[in-house]
């Protein structure tokens, strides 16, 4: 999400020193939070914090509770979260649980992002937690020896922790016992670690999902589910084109069905208010809205892509990287591949439409959604309702899906439900939800990008030069955090994957240029990686054709000094049992690709159907995470992100026709289904290093695997995505 | 209006007979397990049982709900649905959870049915129901040990 992509220039150790965090901070409130105070930082010379108060509750019924600084949206962290505590606190995995916990920015904010701002993202939440979820494991125990030590009147040498039982000679006790009295205990400074040779959960398959339970019993868990004392239900009628604001309303008819209490203009929106979502929607259909297009985006997605792919043909504005004689090398190149690719929009379309919940009560505000970046949302809520931060209760439920879309700098959904709140005067609690027409059509799309590449050869064969122009909306340019992202007009969300690219290429150059329109974009499931890594892996397996060489060989020469991209790639062809001929029919493509600190490769096979259309059959995926935490999580991502990345690349995409989105339901914006499920098989590296995440990384190899295999069988590479657009698939 | 659900009968007094059934429940019988998730039929979070045959409630009107028994997530009972959940929990089939309910809703529907699909059975009932987080390979592991699990 935010801070990491400026952190990926100093890798995980590094991070945002306090005076930058607070410049980006203030920058944060924008107009918004004038006069809202940066938020707190643990500074040297605190007292440590109490894991008993802020990261862990021991019930004395021994059931405990972490209190998870991350949202968990499907990606399984109060699972990961849990298990670091119980590692280290020696639980018994079935005592244990996890729920949200906000508003203390010392004990919850994202180490990635200088740990000050509480947010979840950029699949950090297991590098932000290694050490912090553990040493609050390793402390509580801690205090538990020392409570039950001063109980039993023995040394705390002599008190033994094991499986949630407290014991000393022949006295046993559960964690219950002590609970009260171990978070009274002061808190040691410095607590001893686990070694890797004892853990008995962390890189085990014992500890299972602790949501499971609720999420298949229909447990009301979501934003959705909220429900309070006098609440009413709104939903909203935005533009039908972006930029567009209300010009009139006319809610005469509207305001005639039963149940409907308000109707409310927020100047770029009008809302229905009323006693449930159904004569909501029945209202919403009879409002008759004029807009004001005239600042709106009034153009077609042909009109937009002609404009970048002009803008492509140019000179970038900037350049990310650039190393050797890139011109000369051209110069002298044999032989110069050249090749246009256009992405789509893509939206995150989570199964969940966005929603929000507000009620005021006295002073204080409360929010209720699967805030993202609870922080960031403090930020809105102060600015719209003018609440002191010491007034905002944020509450982190369960997201139905992200992919990234749930956080972004001007916190929409949760501003949107803010102001119909106000509109009403805050005479009772509002759920905002959107429906899924306002989902697809609400923007905050991945953004639309069109990459222009050469690449030159010299007479061996060699790749001698590469000169890259990626044209797409920049995400962080003009946003809150553009002093503290973007370095010298660069946005390293646009270019990461290619500017940065692992292949020893001697003469390389990656530019880019940020076209303005007012469509909101944002960061999607794996963010700039979702395009650049299917131009640097269709484009390496095309020039290894072009030279003659197996595109898997052609990637070991150049990857020879990147030992963990070469780690996945022989995992995966290993497993893949490709030193037999595929079967008739039968084509196989590969990509590799880093992201997030994370390293996979998936090694595809596709079949030709007798229709001519293709249908990918099986993945045989390779991930090096760092140490697999929770390998069968690890290995739900991997499958999670494969069908993801599936869905994006063969059919996905959001386009404009006049400036209105034409893909409103699921439909025609048609996530892959059951039937269309690969067979994956995940292996993973027993890695020592410090974990990174494993959320988004499962994504980028999938598209450029899959259509280097149909490549195999076409002779022909799909550079306008979706590959729907060119092959049947 | 009346309307038995999960074996319960209530009266909805005087709902618009148009209001689909799913915000009856959700907003009129407080029975929040049953998601929305596109309002047109088109992604199965909103499945529940209509004299055990699988319905999208979000497209369904509540007047035709009369005289019908209905079963939603929170009222699933017998061999096949413990089957189903006890396979779900098993392969801990559930990433984000949104559309696990219509999941498993139809799955449940698809073994009572049919307690031995094969995968173009499984496909055919299935495919009403997205899930954006990808479960579909785990989805489709628990069923076939739900199957072997009713047949056993």
């Amino acid at each position: 999400m935010i801070m990491l992509k400026f952190l990926n220039r100093a890798k995980p150790k590094g991070k945002l020193n306090r005076r930058q965090f607070l410049s980006v901070a203030a920058a944060a409130g924008g107009g918004l939070a004038i006069g809202f105070r940066p938020l707190a930082v643990l500074a040297e010379g605190d007292s440590p914090l109490n894991p008993l108060d802020v990261y862990i509750k021991i019930g004395k019924d021994s059931v405990v509770t972490v209190l998870s600084a991350h949202m968990d949206k499907g990606q399984g962290i109060y699972t990961g979260l849990a298990t670091l505590v119980a590692e280290e606190l020696d639980a018994d995995w079935s005592q244990m649980r996890t729920v949200g916990a906000t508003g203390n920015s010392k004990a919850y904010g994202n180490i990635a992002y200088g740990g000050t701002l509480q947010a979840t993202g950029s699949s950090t939440s297991i590098f932000s937690s290694w050490t912090r979820y553990r040493q609050a494991g390793a402390t509580a125990r801690a205090m538990l020896i020392e409570a039950a030590a001063k109980a039993w009147s023995v040394s705390p040498q002599d008190v033994k922790v094991e499986k949630g039982m407290i014991s000393a000679g022949s006295k046993s006790e559960p964690f219950g016992t002590f609970a009260e009295a171990a978070a009274a205990m002061p808190v040691p400074a410095n607590v001893t670690l686990k070694e890797p040779k004892d853990w008995r959960l962390i890189g085990t398959t014992e500890a299972k999902r602790v949501d499971t339970a609720e999420k298949i019993s229909g447990a009301p868990i979501y934003t959705i589910d909220v429900d309070l004392p006098n609440l009413l239900t709104a939903v909203i009628s935005r533009p039908p084109k972006f930029g567009a604001f209300v010009k009139s309303v006319d809610d005469t008819e509207a305001k005639k069905v039963a149940g409907v209490t308000d109707v409310v203009n927020i100047g770029y929106a009008v809302a229905v208010v009323a006693e449930g979502m159904w004569p909501a929607i029945k209202a919403k259909r009879l409002l008759k809205i004029e807009w004001d297009f005239s600042k709106a985006e009034t153009r077609s997605s042909s009109e937009i892509f002609d404009e970048f792919k002009k803008i492509a043909g140019e000179k970038p504005t900037v350049v990310a990287t650039s190393k050797g004689e890139v011109e000369g090398a051209f110069a002298s190149a044999e032989t110069v591949v050249e090749a246009t690719y256009e992405f789509p929009y893509l939206a995150h379309a989570t199964m969940e439409p966005m929603n929000c919940v507000v009620a005021k009560t006295g002073e204080v505000i409360e929010t209720w959604t699967a805030h993202q970046s609870s922080d960031g949302d403090t930020y809105a809520i102060a600015g719209v309702t003018g609440a002191k931060p010491e007034n905002i209760r944020t509450h982190m439920l369960y997201g139905g899906g992200s992919f990234g879309r749930r956080t972004n700098f001007q916190s929409d959904f949760v501003v949107d439900a803010l102001l119909i709140a106000k509109s009403i005067n805050y005479r009772q609690p509002v759920k905002l939800q959107w429906l899924r027409e306002d989902d697809m059509s609400g923007g905050y799309y991945r953004p639309m990008v069109v990459h222009k590449l050469r690449a030159g050869l010299d007479r061996s064969g060699e790749i001698v030069a590469w000169d890259q122009h990626i044209v797409g909306q920049s995400i962080n340019i003009g946003s809150p955090f553009e002093a503290a992202v973007v370095k010298n007009g660069i946005d390293p969300m646009s270019v990461e994957g290619a500017s940065d690219s692992p292949y020893a290429i001697p003469n390389f150059r990656v530019g880019t240029s940020y076209p303005k329109l007012p469509i909101p974009v944002l960061w999607w499931r794996s963010v700039g990686h979702s395009h650049t890594a299917y131009v640097m892996e269709t484009m390496i397996d095309e020039l290894a054709i072009a030279t003659q060489q197996d595109p898997i060989n052609l990637r070991r020469k150049l990857l020879k000094d990147s030992p963990r991209h070469l780690g996945v790639l022989e995992l995966a062809v290993s497993n893949a049992g490709w030193d037999k001929p595929a079967a008739a029919n039968v084509f196989r493509g590969f990509a590799v690709h880093e992201s997030f600190y994370s390293f996979v490769a998936q090694a595809v096979e596709v079949s030709k159907l007798d229709d001519g259309s293709f249908r990918l059959d099986r993945v045989v995926a390779a991930v090096d995470c760092g140490v697999p935490i929770n390998p069968d999580q690890i290995k739900a991502q991997m499958e999670g992100g494969i069908v993801f990345g599936l869905s994006a690349i063969t059919a996905a995409e959001i386009t404009l026709d006049k400036g209105s989105v034409q893909q409103l339901n699921f439909d025609v914006y048609d996530p892959i289904r059951i039937e269309r499920s690969p067979v994956i098989e995940v292996h993973i590296v027993p890695s020592k290093e410090s974990p990174t995440g494993i959320g988004e990384p499962p994504v980028p190899p999938l598209g450029p695997a899959l259509a280097n295999a149909i490549r195999q069988s076409t002779g022909k590479p799909v550079r306008v995505l979706p590959l729907r657009k060119a092959v049947g698939v | 209006m009346q309307v038995t659900i999960n074996g319960q009968t209530h009266d909805l007094g005087g709902i618009d007979p148009d209001t689909p059934l799913l915000w009856a429940l959700r907003d009129n019988l407080k029975l929040r397990g049953t998601k929305f998730g596109c309002g047109a039929a088109l992604c199965g979070a909103c499945t529940v049982h209509v004299d055990g045959q699988p319905v999208r409630s979000c497209s369904f009107p509540v007047s035709e709900a009369e005289g019908t028994q209905i079963s939603t997530i929170e009222g699933i009972q017998g061999k096949v649905a413990e089957a189903v959940k006890a396979a779900w929990t098993k392969h801990d089939v559930p990433q984000c959870g949104y559309c696990q309910s219509g999941q498993i809703m139809s799955a449940v529907a698809l073994l009572a049915e049919n307690s031995k699909p094969s995968r173009a059975d499984i496909d055919g009932t299935m495919s009403g129901n997205i899930c954006r987080c990808g479960t579909y390979p785990r989805i489709l592991a628990a069923i076939t040990d739900a199957s072997k699990a009713l047949e056993g």
